[in-house]
């Protein structure tokens, strides 16, 4: 569904990345690891469309650098950015309103995802807990009714239980069938949920397989676990 | 204060009715032309607060759409108080007294000029985008001002007010609950719009454009729709304010004009539904009393803006509600 080949991209003159391939497949859960500074949630934007980009980039049949950001998203791509930040003048119905498409993920199958979020539909999402702003991000994700979930180190800064609960909402997103693309440095985590991972160098991917087959060894080369 | 914001609104909405019904049961037309002219203000503000307060979009360029609401007017009721027809190269047009008419084209042409206008600047933000409005108002201004079959610099008199069906809008008090229910009827536009799919989003794309377009939504689209509904507005109050006066004049179009819709809403409350109708009532009321007590009123609207932005930066809403934001 998404095939990514030999992407490169700048921030202005200071090249970030020097040929990324990776793909994720319809209903599959695809990790992107790799130690900070090596290029993974700049492949996530490029991706995303959110900064210019060289190689290919397919998404559902589609050359993403022919379609401006909005359109890629439309497309299915429902990305939860890095740093969380709902619109926190809005309240939590509103954040999943303004943005929804039609689908089955509707404020109701968010609040039944999250528990939380849907004890707290009608207040500000500013004044929401870091870790049910998390959710909220995700929930807003889902509310676009995405084919390919997005997520960019989601459970970065939260409390041990938090980050549980979002865990567990990821596996169950996962064993509906939605096709996730995941950035965390988590690889107990990860390992539960991402059938296959590959793994950022210096803005290339050096290591790419399935999860059960990331041995220790690797792991601690290449992202330092 | 804390009020619920619903009660301000609806007190505020009332206020303007129960003063010119005072002023019609005491015979006083002119307190019912002043409640009319801050009826007209109020609903230019409303168009102005769509973009602005909702969408974060500082205008000062909105007096394009206020003059070109009131030239429509001024041109179409000039060819009917002269008889000759409009001819615009192969196309005759017939001019005509009837307001819904002419409301029907200021707000057309308005809503035009508003999307090519928001097609060009929209491409900026910030400060380019105050001065790129500006720099289109100073076009229109200086156009009407050479624009001499229509008046020029000495503008147009329209000799007697246009026409509604089933009202004589040359008495004061119909002409007045014309113009209000128009208002009214924005108000619960901009009600509707600001809880819809598309208010919120454009909300959203004010407070962070990046991730509504991460969400597959445009917004330079969302805020060019805004800016288009936004001129439409205050096309039509200028179409209204220019019948008010029966008379159109290049300082329709003045930056002036702009910047005074700005400290209306300002006045009332950015973004707030009562915000730019109690900010033209107040700013009417000032006009008038203080007018009448020194030349140099202005310094004193001056210094109460500054307490407004100091102290209450929600606005008159604001310290009503004692919330300094609509969703705070």
């Amino acid at each position: 569904m998404l095939a990514v080949e030999g992407l490169t991209a700048a921030y202005g003159p200071v090249p970030a990345l020097f040929g990324v391939t990776l793909a994720v497949a319809e209903g599959e859960a695809v990790a992107l690891m790799g130690r900070n500074g090596m290029g993974k949630t700049t492949t996530i934007r490029a991706i995303c469309r959110m900064m210019p980009s060289r190689g290919r980039l397919a998404f559902a049949g589609r050359d993403l650098h022919r379609l401006p950001s909005h359109r890629a998203a439309r497309l299915g791509l429902g990305l939860v950015p890095e740093g969380r930040r709902c619109f926190g003048g809005l309240t939590v119905a509103e954040n999943l309103r303004c943005v929804a498409r039609p689908g089955p993920w509707d404020a109701d199958a968010v609040a039944d995802l999250f528990p939380r979020l849907g004890e707290r539909m009608g207040q500000r999402a500013g004044t929401l807990s870091g870790g049910e702003q998390q959710m909220l991000a995700i929930g807003r994700a889902l509310a676009t009714n995405p084919r390919l979930l997005v997520l960019d180190e989601a459970t970065e800064g939260l409390a041990p239980l938090v980050r549980a609960e979002i865990w567990d909402a990821v596996a169950r997103l996962r064993g509906e069938g939605l096709a996730i693309l995941l950035v965390d440095k988590s690889l107990k985590e990860l390992s539960r949920v991402a059938d296959r991972a590959v793994v950022l160098e210096r803005g290339r991917d050096v290591w790419t397989g399935a999860m059960a087959d990331l041995d220790g060894d690797t792991a601690a080369r290449l992202i330092g676990v | 204060m804390r009020l619920p914001e619903g009660w301000v609104t609806a007190a505020a909405l009332a206020l303007l009715p129960a003063v010119a019904l005072w002023a019609w049961a005491a015979d006083e037309p002119f307190t019912i032309t002043l409640a009319t002219r801050a009826a007209i203000l109020a609903l230019a503000a409303v168009g102005l607060n769509v973009a602005l307060g909702i969408g974060g979009l500082v205008s000062l360029g909105h007096a394009v759409f206020f003059g070109i609401g009131g030239y429509a007017m001024g041109i179409l009721a000039f060819h009917a108080q002269t008889y000759a027809p409009l001819e615009i190269g192969p196309l005759t047009i017939a001019g005509t007294r009837s307001m819904p008419l002419i409301w029907l084209v200021a707000t057309a042409a308005s809503a035009l000029v508003a999307w090519l206008i928001g097609l060009l600047s929209l491409r900026t933000s910030g400060i380019y985008f105050i001065m790129i409005t500006l720099a289109f108002g100073q076009m229109a201004f200086y156009f009407a001002i050479s624009w001499t079959a229509y008046g020029g610099e000495d503008g147009l008199s329209i000799y007697v007010r246009n026409g509604f069906p089933g009202l004589n809008t040359l008495v004061p008090i119909q002409f007045f609950a014309l113009c209000c229910a128009v208002l009214l009827l924005a108000v619960a536009l901009q009600w509707r719009l600001r809880a819809s799919g598309f208010g919120l989003a454009l909300d959203a794309a004010r407070q962070a454009p990046a991730r509504v377009e991460a969400a597959g939504l445009s917004p330079r689209r969302l805020k060019l729709a805004a800016f288009v509904l936004s001129g439409a507005l205050t096309g039509l109050a200028g179409a209204l304010f220019a019948d008010l006066n029966r008379f159109v004049s290049p300082s329709m179009f003045s930056w002036q004009l702009s910047g005074e819709l700005i400290v209306l809403i300002v006045l009332g409350g950015t973004g707030r539904l009562a915000g730019p109708v109690i900010g033209a009532a107040l700013f009417v009321a000032l006009e008038h009393w203080l007018g009448g007590l020194t030349e140099f009123w202005l310094v004193w609207l001056g210094a109460i803006l500054l307490g407004i932005v100091l102290f209450a930066r929600g606005g008159v809403v604001g310290l009503l509600t004692g919330r300094a934001g609509p969703h705070v």
